[in-house]
């Protein structure tokens, strides 16, 4: 596919264990602050075992900030932060275009099912019905575009950890082939019991803080939050004369076509989804300023995704880190959240901190950044998402 | 020893689905993983899975799995040297 | 415009490849009628039995479908692309997954709790590494995926593409697949949402012809 005209990121909305908006995280990021810590939102016995990256907000908290929101689920009210600022800080009038929203989650509504499920069953005369109707994944989107007012093209996306990246370029290519003029595209996932139990019986689950890139890391940490980008076609770009933070020059989406949840140990989908995004965006790896990886801190991904990363990009690799070293691993919301990241990263010309490296993988030798640095000359970004049923994402976004 | 290997056999093509298997197609020291009997990643989680339910035996460290899963006479070895009394 | 080269269906407990019933099997379980299609195909494919229902349902069309079709033969595993949809997304392994949370949480169930474990499970069979995605309609959504699947054949890397809809819960299956290729090959059908409905929509006897 070729991109007809430019693809505009109009705005970016974030929430995650590092901050609560773009700017908050900016600040984490400045100061190479961690987000990972103890379970404090729901009774689990891995409850000070297993660290995980929470959003610093009781729903409680969330429903309150964003008025009204009593009964909805907590990846609504995190979907509905990070949209909200999304769309507020794109300046663009969403009733006024043919708009969309394309969310991505993998477990949708559990979190409060989560809550009915323990009284209804030890008595199916039991449990809060209220708790369960916004359960599928679908509705979490819908109370999304209700929050909104979008009434045009909505869509719901779940291939596991990739969702996200998936989404953005669904909207993408809605735009390019002229069926909308905005799309909000993006993911939202809360942690919730189901993830936390299930990622322990993969046991890739890491007890101490995750270490991506690293040689001895040894499982990741769960994260949960949201992010969200305002696409915009070159049209409403230039009638609402908008200045825009970027835009999407590149994507692809392969299958590595190994096992249902390892990834190949040369990581061969994720080097053609890196390389087929490259190819569209018409650029060489040598344009690549900086790469936001998917880098989960598993023993299996990080030397898969690796080991594609240094085949594509040889010795002279660009800056590159894993953020999930401080957000922890926000499942179908990781692309978004990212995506958001690597905008900031062009908007603010600069790369964020894989936290506690220390060695590199023998096997590939990858250094990735340990600090915060600002001043460069970042134009284009490249963001990976990988997940289970072995879908490969990347995608390329680039400075106007 | 050969009563719990058989048993241990049984068990396997239970809890890993190989119906196409009986258990006097797996030899004792036959490879279990790759080039044996073609298990994977999440096979070895079952086995772990496995050794908790049937011999009460947690096996906290995932890595361990390839030693422990060599084969049906590796694991019974394991088993053995590991099983609470 | 593109073309689809062929179809595969079950329903009613029928394997139906291009209209043609291949294999019916009404009593017993659906265990018994997965088990029976795949030994009806002779494929040797230990994993199978290792795959969930919504997983071996589309494993067995897809097998009817690649190996008449041919199109592995025909394009580089890049070249295929797979767009899946249904609606009960992977209820049906959720609550057997929970079943075995009571005891301890059986990683092999927790894997199939993802609904898109289905395509992973088809690009390994026939090593497909095409773009592939997973959606969750209401009901079979010709519209939707139509639009979906000519957005992805506009790639020029994608030369063809397979797609459609699984969907199990309990007894209950519904597979409808179809290749839909940019090569007009003999007497290949327009690919349009109304043309996927009437697909969709065929009745089919037993296999032997008995209503």
């Amino acid at each position: 596919m070729t991109l007809e005209g430019r693809i505009h990121v109009a705005g970016a909305g974030v929430i995650s264990a590092i901050g609560n908006s773009a700017d908050e995280t900016l600040h984490s990021f400045r100061n190479n602050l961690s987000g990972i810590g103890s379970i404090t939102l729901f009774d689990s016995i891995h409850r000070g075992v297993l660290p995980v990256g929470e959003v610093k907000l009781s729903n409680r908290e969330l429903a309150v900030k964003l008025g009204d929101k009593k009964d909805v689920t907590r990846t609504a009210l995190l979907g509905i932060h990070a949209a909200r600022e999304a769309v507020q800080n794109a300046g663009v009038d969403v009733t006024k275009w043919r708009t969309g929203l394309i969310s991505a989650t993998t477990v949708g509504g559990m979190d409060k099912t989560e809550e009915f499920f323990n009284e209804f069953i030890s008595d199916s005369k039991k449990g809060r019905l209220r708790n369960v109707v916004n359960h599928e994944c679908g509705k979490t989107t819908e109370l999304i575009a209700d929050d909104l007012g979008i009434r045009g093209f909505i869509s719901t996306i779940n291939t596991a950890c990739s969702s996200s990246v998936n989404a953005i370029a669904f909207g993408a290519r809605l735009i390019n082939h002229g069926l909308l003029d905005v799309v909000i595209a993006g993911g939202t996932d809360a942690l919730t019991k189901f993830t936390l139990n299930g990622f322990n019986s993969l046991m890739i689950l890491d007890q101490k803080e995750c270490r991506p890139f690293d040689a001895s890391r040894s499982g990741l940490n769960l994260g949960e939050g949201a992010g969200f980008l305002v696409l915009v076609s070159e049209r409403v770009r230039k009638e609402n004369n908008l200045h825009t933070m970027g835009y999407v020059s590149g994507f692809a989406n392969t299958n590595d076509a190994f096992h249902q949840t390892a990834s190949s140990p040369d990581g061969r989908g994720s080097f053609s989804a890196m390389q087929k995004a490259l190819a569209m965006s018409g650029l060489q790896p040598a344009d690549i300023d900086y790469i936001n990886l998917h880098g989960t801190g598993t023993l299996n991904n990080d030397l898969s995704e690796g080991t594609a990363v240094a085949r594509l990009f040889g010795e002279r690799y660009p800056r590159l880190s894993s953020t999930k070293a401080c957000t922890g691993h926000t499942l179908g919301a990781s692309g978004g959240i990212e995506a958001v990241f690597s905008i900031m990263a062009i908007r603010h010309q600069c790369v964020f901190p894989n936290l506690r490296f220390e060695n590199p993988i023998p096997e590939i030798g990858l250094i990735p950044q340990q600090q915060f640095e600002a001043g460069l000359k970042i134009s284009h970004v490249m963001s990976n998402s990988f997940g289970f049923g072995g879908n490969c994402s990347s995608m390329i976004f680039s400075k106007e | 020893m050969e009563q719990l290997m058989a048993d241990l056999k049984k068990q396997i093509i239970e809890a890993l689905n190989l119906k196409h298997l009986k258990p006097e197609d797996i030899g004792d020291e036959q490879s279990l993983f790759v080039e044996g009997l073609g298990l994977d990643s999440i096979d070895a989680l079952e086995l772990i899975v496995l050794l908790q339910q049937q011999y009460n035996i947690k096996m906290a460290n995932p890595q361990d799995g390839p030693q422990i899963f060599k084969s049906v006479k590796t694991m019974a070895e394991y088993i053995r040297a590991n099983q609470p009394v | 415009m593109f073309y689809i080269s062929r179809y595969s269906r079950i329903t009613n407990r029928l394997l139906v490849d291009q209209g043609k019933v291949i294999y019916g099997k009404e009593e017993g379980t659906l265990d018994d009628f997965l088990a029976g299609a795949f030994a009806s195909l002779s494929v040797a494919y230990p994993k199978f039995y290792k795959m969930d229902h919504l997983s071996q349902l589309g494993f067995l069309a897809m097998e009817v479908l690649a190996r008449e079709s041919q199109v592995k033969q025909r394009y580089a595993p890049e070249q295929i692309a797979l767009i899946l949809s249904n609606a009960h997304a992977s209820m049906d392994t959720d609550k057997v997954y929970f079943k075995s949370t009571k005891t301890m949480a059986s990683p092999a169930l927790f894997v199939y709790t993802l609904t898109n474990i289905v395509t992973g499970e088809l690009c390994i069979r026939h090593g497909i590494k095409g773009e592939n995605a997973f959606f969750v309609f209401p009901q079979f959504d010709s519209k939707q995926l139509c639009d979906y699947v000519d957005m992805v054949l506009a790639n020029e890397k994608t030369q063809a593409c397979v797609a459609g809809w699984v969907d199990v819960i309990g007894d209950q299956h519904d597979v409808f697949l179809y290749l839909v290729e940019k090569q007009n090959r003999n007497n290949a059908l327009e690919h349009r949402a109304e043309q996927l409905q009437k697909l969709y929509q065929l009745k089919y006897g037993t296999v032997d012809g008995r209503s």
